[in-house]
């Protein structure tokens, strides 16, 4: 041993490399910590297909589900919604009328939203906080708009969607509601959420 | 010397353990203006509502359950069933409320008197600190009875994590364990309250008192006693803190335990202020209740958010309301302390703060639409008006202020 001073760039790296060396020990250690905090098996299990029968859905009215632990809405459409739904009066009031931005599967008609125009499926989850909205089928002046087309008004902080969810202009949603994946069986009399239809994958392509 | 006598085991103390110094520093010897007023009560309230937090918050642990089934019905259990159970809770829940109002009356006093001025910035950045934490602590605190109101504003807080961007919707994901708010989200938001954030929350005010005694504490003339000394080295214009300042702590104390436990025997829910309706009826993650508001503490925070169109701006703008709280000993140039001896600007800048965030706080208990957006949208503007006015206003020179005396006033 000897009793010279240490040679301070041999010292500056070793602390160098013990510091990295360390570093990347506390990176690594941290990987359970934040794992533990992802959905565990039984969350992620309620992400499973769920079919539901919505053969006598009536025009106005609306069936509450349950994916993903998040409510699903079956909602039936009349004619008039339809033909409203596809006006230049009330697409002049959507942000987004065309469905551009990427909030439901691509096989739904981007005006109607849906697979079926007569009914409608759709995650209830206001855009903005995630507040669930309240359903306004009736096509009459309502104390939020005096010229409504039936949707759903969110209490929260006031946000307006048609009947096929889209967003009205001048709310703080940003986008349209979310379209869950979903198909027709059985005739159209049983409802698959979570699934695409069997020819989707052409239609996506 | 006898070796048994009480002095005696003092010294054996001392030569292991810094207590008489320690004593001295902080209480015998700690020098206080003797010109403290009203307005001085608040920072020494606030360690009262702390400890009444801690215990009543302890005691609650011991029969809550943190679980999506039993979350609820514990709590009405620990109301009806557990001797003395109404009172721990209703200690804990007014005990919140108190803490905002002592705490936001503390943070008004350091800006009526500058405490937040060279040498104190730290311990003014500390003290925002404490508040910040003091709100994320609330906030979960509010989600444990799981009602429809922890749940939804649980649902809505958390999801102001989407606007991050590109990550926005997996961070959402990952900060509730599951798609949805769930009893995931419930055990962690319980074990950041009972443990992480109380920890977090005693070691700032520790520090924020260390850094107090360091600089010492200010007074109404904003004057530095430490300037003027008699011959033994005290400052002339300064009581030592105990036993003056104990004593009218303690004076304070009482009339503030009066209020406090007249609000539990009386008022505890304080018309649906306190304990808000909906959260009677337990957490329905299929229905969200007719109108979603926090309790009134954060509501003027939460005005800003309905009254930004934009999501992610309204988030950016929320968080900023605090965010420039931090900033304010470099916003503020004058070096004058005391309002009394401030210009006029500033004086009715004060106020138009003082009353912005008051209306802030009524806008955000209300129904997002017509008058209260309106006003939302001017009164956040005046809000945040007054720092860019603050920093104009003292950077070019237009303050005029008053000249500062040499000794406190009486």
């Amino acid at each position: 041993m000897s009793n010279e001073a240490p040679d301070p760039s041999r010292r500056r790296f070793l602390t160098g490399a013990a510091t990295v060396v360390g570093g990347v020990g506390v990176v690594f250690a941290a990987v359970p910590f934040l794992g533990f905090l992802r959905p565990n098996v039984e969350a992620r299990a309620m992400g499973e297909p769920v079919e539901v029968d919505v053969g006598r859905i009536d025009p106005g009215q609306r069936l509450t589900f349950e994916w993903k632990g998040s409510p699903i809405w079956v909602i039936g459409r009349s004619d008039e919604h339809i033909e409203s739904l596809k006006s230049d009066e009330l697409r002049g009031r959507l942000r987004d009328p065309d469905s551009e931005r990427d909030q439901q599967p691509d096989y739904v008609d981007p005006q109607l939203r849906s697979v079926s125009p007569e009914v409608f499926v759709v995650i209830p989850i206001c855009t903005h906080l995630g507040c669930i909205p309240i359903f306004y089928p009736e096509m009459r002046a309502q104390s939020f708009d005096d010229d409504w087309r039936g949707g759903h008004f969110c209490a929260c902080h006031g946000s307006m969607f048609d009947m096929a969810g889209r967003v009205y202009r001048g709310v703080p949603a940003p986008t349209n509601l979310e379209i869950p994946p979903h198909r027709f069986a059985e005739d159209g009399a049983k409802l698959v959420i979570g699934e695409d239809p069997d020819d989707a994958e052409e239609g996506a392509a | 010397m006898n070796r048994l006598n009480a002095s005696g085991l003092l010294q054996w103390v001392d030569d292991r353990f810094p207590l008489t110094s320690t004593w001295r520093y902080h209480m015998g010897e700690y020098y206080v203006a003797k010109n403290t007023n009203f307005w001085y009560y608040f920072g020494s309230l606030s360690i009262l509502v702390l400890i009444i937090q801690i215990v009543s918050g302890l005691w609650l642990t011991m029969y809550y359950q943190p679980s999506a089934e039993r979350a609820f019905s514990s709590i009405e259990f620990i109301m009806r069933d557990v001797d003395w159970g109404w009172l721990m809770r209703y200690l804990h829940t007014t005990g919140a409320s108190a803490f905002f109002i002592v705490v936001y009356l503390h943070m008004f006093r350091g800006l009526l008197y500058g405490s937040y001025k060279k040498p104190r910035e730290l311990l003014w950045i500390i003290g925002v600190l404490i508040y910040l934490v003091m709100m994320t602590e609330a906030f979960m605190g509010y989600v444990l009875p799981w009602g429809q109101m922890s749940y939804w504003a649980a649902q809505v807080i958390i999801a102001l994590a989407g606007v991050v961007p590109v990550v926005g919707e997996e961070l959402v994901i990952w900060l509730q364990g599951g798609f949805i708010v769930n009893e995931a989200t419930l055990g962690r938001l319980f074990a950041l309250h009972v443990v992480a954030l109380p920890l977090v929350l005693i070691a700032l005010v520790f520090v924020h008192i260390v850094a107090l005694h360091h600089v010492g504490s200010t007074n109404p003339d904003g004057v530095d006693i430490k300037k003027n000394k008699d011959a033994d080295g005290k400052p002339v214009d300064g009581v030592p803190f105990h036993p003056y300042f104990t004593v009218k702590d303690l004076f304070g104390y009482g009339v503030f335990l009066t209020l406090f436990v007249a609000v539990i025997f009386f008022a505890p829910e304080f018309g649906g202020y306190f304990i808000e309706r909906p959260n009677f009826q337990p957490a329905d993650p299929l229905q969200t209740p007719e109108a979603i508001h926090p309790v009134w503490y954060f509501t003027a925070w939460y005005a800003m958010l309905q009254s930004i169109p934009n999501e992610a701006l309204g988030v950016i703008v929320m968080l900023a309301g605090t965010v420039v709280l931090l900033f304010l000993p470099w916003l503020d140039r004058t070096e004058v302390k005391s309002i009394r001896y401030r210009g006029l600007g500033f004086k009715i800048g004060l106020a138009a703060l003082v009353i912005s965030f008051l209306i802030l706080t009524w806008v955000g208990m209300q129904d997002p639409e017509g008058l209260p957006i309106i006003l939302g949208r001017i009164f956040t503007a005046i809000y945040f008006g007054f720092f860019v006015f603050l920093w104009v206003y003292t950077y070019f020179g237009f303050e005029k202020t008053k000249p500062v005396p040499e000794r406190v006033t009486s």
